[in-house]
């Protein structure tokens, strides 16, 4: 079934149905403002909530309570009248908050008074050497699998990296049956130091004990290397073997799947195509976007709330979807504002929400030789370009990702640098001794996901456009 | 304290690159200025056209020059530039246009210009075997073809400096000034001072050449370009229609260029672009249906890049009309990527000679100004 959006114009259009969007859609239409929530997915829920009305998995301990919170978000939205559509991929927007989304293979343009961002996390690369091989995905990309279809491996099956979605997959996969022959644990020993001084506030906020459980259910199932320093898949065409150093010890292992996690990281494509400035983090190791107390970006009109706001987690998430569509009340409908929650009150919801973070960031700081590759290990898979290759281009006058793209083209294939980004931002600063701040990201285009040349074809021409194109 | 050098280029395109590497190799010293990085704004993100092709006749002796220097691209640069010449076809899809074509071949070889050929709906079929069967001809120029942008404007930068040239990227160009027979211009901290400036800031010349007195009906634009996903082979020479804005280039890693003209707005000051999807939507209908192969394909990127386009539509190239010592060389409008290794040599033995052999006079800045030399 394809529907197409009901008006050309919106006073909010809300992008991506995770917490944080759900969160804002709900809030901004119960305030009586016209909102379209436009979300890619067959169903609401994002990545943490996927598939959180359809999921086949119907006894609740499998896949965890924090899961089930999604089914109150997605009633409190339904009961408003938020107007929603699935399967919507957006594929631009602009700092006139013109927005270009196709829906059901046919693309529509919208205009928006006030836009919000809830276009959450992706994973972050794990560039080891065979991580392009067939039987090597990444552990969200498992999850998926596992809460949409309730799928689970049965061959032999390594996990490796570090992070609290690598805990809870495992804790997931063994309930359903499925089968984990080891745990490769890549968090650094001296990470437990840096992380000690936060660790009150980690005492105290809920991720503690869950996560704590979580992994003595694990580590009660499967035997968990822990301090690994060296990583790396091999086999011909096919996954075969993972081989891994711990303690100093090398150790090789037969595997058919290999599942890499090492956090996740603010998917900032579409916002980054937007315009919006972005820095660097240097404890979460990736761009943010520069944002306000309530959220709002460097282009007028535009918000970003949850984990594309910076990783914050499922908790955060919806607070901040709050606070966001609160600022989009108070600007379009001021009168109607005060009827909603204090400010006041959810920026306290939001620092309850985010204790514990810090801890967890210094924590699972993923290692320098996980994130940074050397030799012949691929960075970017579109166009098969090593680091080797990197290095070399930075050598003859390559200074930052957009020049390298002259001499290699990454991050010019389908996936926009979404796979190799960060790592070219971090090899090439490494290389020239720079900041990740100094040497910069690539600048992102749109379509920031493909579109056919037949779709784009196709969108409807009227008088107007046809006028405005004889200008050119 | 001013250093002293031969020569002030301000601008790292295409333009400010080549001739910067032109005066080095007639022995002078120049700096370079560009506020960005080489190849920033519209040199480096052009759709790489090497096109002799349908130019304005005042600037096809500079634009033969330059195709010499195409051609022999990797002596100059040591680096391929990924040039390739495959010709690049205009075509007719009706008989009006190819009317149109006829005359236009038949002037430009009265004047003495034997690059463009007429062919008919056989030569253009086996040129451009998967156009639509309808188009009943149109002009080939055989030895155009296409670079890759970004690499040729890197390689010119690249070049320069190994043979002399000082650069300064990320810094802009200010406080343009003339005294004591020398041009000053503040970089940053630092000052230069030469006897030669050259104005090639792209969209940002006119603001320059105006600053100097030297106003000139410019304006800035944004042409937009898309890329396609790989497709399987299927054509060798850039395609540019008569009637439509289209360009139309398969690179040999399947990625399809398609162009045109169609504008963004740009937003100079931030550097900034903002595409028009619904003139790209008219491109993506062109392309479907002349080339129905390309239906399929998916759009990957669609970006437009900033520069200076001059109200008559030719460039101002040669020496200022009000000051000794400078020159222009800007407002390629939409086509000085293929003039850029001429447009440089000529521009250094404009500077290095006084004269040139190859003929420019209709580009100077003084058709806009009665000189006053």
């Amino acid at each position: 079934m394809t529907v197409a959006p009901k008006r050309e114009a919106y006073d909010v259009v809300v992008i991506g149905a995770g917490p944080a969007g759900l969160a804002a859609a709900a809030t901004s239409a119960e305030a009586g403002l016209s909102t379209l929530l436009l979300d890619e997915n067959i169903g609401p829920g994002g990545q943490v909530f996927r598939a959180i009305s359809s999921t086949p998995v119907t006894d609740r301990n499998q896949l965890g309570a924090d899961y089930w919170v999604g089914a109150d978000l997605v009633q409190s939205l339904r009961a408003s009248r938020a107007e929603i559509i699935h399967r919507a991929t957006v594929w631009s927007l602009d700092r006139n908050l013109e927005i270009a989304v196709s829906i059901g293979g046919a693309s529509a343009f919208l205009k928006a008074q006030r836009v919000i961002l809830a276009t959450g996390a992706l994973e972050r690369p794990f560039p080891i050497p065979g991580w392009t091989l067939p039987g090597v995905m990444t552990a969200g990309a498992a999850q998926t699998m596992l809460k949409s279809s309730a799928l689970v491996p049965d061959g032999r099956t390594v996990i490796a990296g570090q992070g609290p979605l690598l805990w809870l997959l495992a804790a997931q996969i063994l309930r359903l049956g499925g089968r984990i022959d080891r745990i490769l644990d890549t968090t650094e020993r001296g990470n437990y130091f840096a992380a000690l001084p936060h660790a009150f506030a980690f005492l105290t906020s809920p991720y503690f004990t869950k996560g704590l459980s979580m992994m003595r259910e694990v580590k009660a199932k499967v035997q968990v290397v822990s301090g690994v320093t060296e990583l790396s898949a091999s086999g011909d065409g096919q996954l075969a073997n993972v081989s891994y150093v711990a303690g100093g010890k090398r150790e090789t292992i037969p595997a058919d799947l290999l599942l890499l996690h090492q956090g996740v990281v603010p998917n900032v494509n579409l916002a980054m195509a937007a315009g919006i400035e972005h820095r660097w983090d240097d404890l979460q190791l990736c761009w943010s976007p520069v944002l306000d107390a309530s959220g709002n970006s460097s282009v007028a009109g535009i918000a970003i709330a949850g984990d594309g706001a910076g990783i914050g987690g499922a908790n955060a998430a919806v607070v901040r979807g709050r606070i966001a569509a609160r600022a989009a009340v108070e600007a379009l409908a001021p009168a109607v504002a005060t009827k909603l929650a204090p400010m006041a009150t959810l920026r306290a919801d939001l620092a309850k929400a985010e204790r514990g973070r810090v801890f967890l960031d210094t924590l699972f700081r993923p290692a320098p030789q996980f994130r940074i590759p050397t030799g012949d290990t691929i960075v970017c898979r579109c166009e098969e370009v090593t680091a080797k290759d990197v290095l070399d281009a930075v050598a003859i006058g390559a200074t930052g990702p957009n020049q390298l793209k002259a001499y290699r083209r990454t991050g010019m294939g389908p996936c926009q640098g979404r796979l190799c980004g960060l790592t070219v931002t971090e090899l090439m600063a490494q290389a020239r001794g720079k900041t990740a701040q100094e040497i910069g990201y690539y600048r992102l285009r749109a379509p920031v996901k493909p579109i056919t040349l037949a779709e784009l074809a196709a969108v409807p021409k009227s008088e107007a456009d046809v006028k405005a194109v004889v200008r050119g | 304290m001013s250093q002293n050098v031969d020569a002030i280029v301000v601008g790292g395109g295409i333009h400010g690159c080549s001739t910067a590497l032109h005066l080095c190799l007639a022995g002078m010293k120049p700096v370079l200025i560009e506020k960005d990085y080489a190849g920033r704004h519209a040199s480096g993100v052009n759709a790489g056209g090497v096109r002799q092709l349908a130019r304005h006749v005042p600037e096809i002796p500079l634009s033969i020059r330059s195709m010499g220097i195409w051609e022999k691209i990797t002596d100059l640069l040591d680096d391929d530039c990924s040039f390739e010449s495959y010709g690049q076809v205009l075509v007719a899809e009706n008989e009006e246009e190819l009317a149109v074509c006829r005359a236009r071949v038949a002037e430009l070889n009265a004047l003495g210009f034997t690059h463009e050929e007429l062919i008919d709906a056989t030569e253009l079929r086996r040129l451009v075997p998967a156009v639509a069967e309808t188009c009943p001809g149109g002009v080939v120029s055989r030895r155009d073809g296409a670079a890759n942008p970004a690499q040729t404007t890197t390689a010119f930068r690249r070049k320069a400096e190994q043979l002399g040239a000082t650069v300064r990227e990320g810094v802009a160009a200010g406080n343009i000034r003339q005294s004591g027979g020398l041009w000053h211009v503040d970089v940053g901290t630092e000052t230069f001072a030469a006897p030669v400036l050259v104005n090639a800031a792209g969209a940002w010349a006119g603001n320059i050449a105006a600053a100097l007195g030297e106003p000139v009906p410019v304006e800035t634009v944004a042409p937009m370009l898309m890329i396609t996903s790989r497709v399987p082979h299927f054509i060798d020479p850039v395609v540019i229609l008569r009637g439509r804005k289209l360009s139309f280039k398969q690179f040999s890693n399947g990625t399809v260029l398609i162009g045109g003209g169609h504008l963004a707005t740009p937003y100079q000051d931030r550097n900034e672009t903002v595409l028009d999807w619904k003139s790209l939507a008219i491109s993506a209908r062109t392309v479907f249906e002349l080339f129905p192969v390309m239906r399929s394909a998916t759009i990957v990127r669609a970006w437009a890049g900033i520069e200076a386009k001059m109200k008559d539509d030719i460039p101002v190239f040669g020496p200022s009309s009000r000051h000794k010592g400078l020159y222009h060389q800007f407002g390629f409008s939409l086509h000085g990527f293929q003039l850029g290794p001429g447009a440089g040599a000529v521009m250094a033995e404009l500077i290095v000679n006084g004269g040139t052999q190859t003929r420019v006079g209709d580009l100077g800045i003084d058709r806009f100004h009665p000189s006053t030399l």
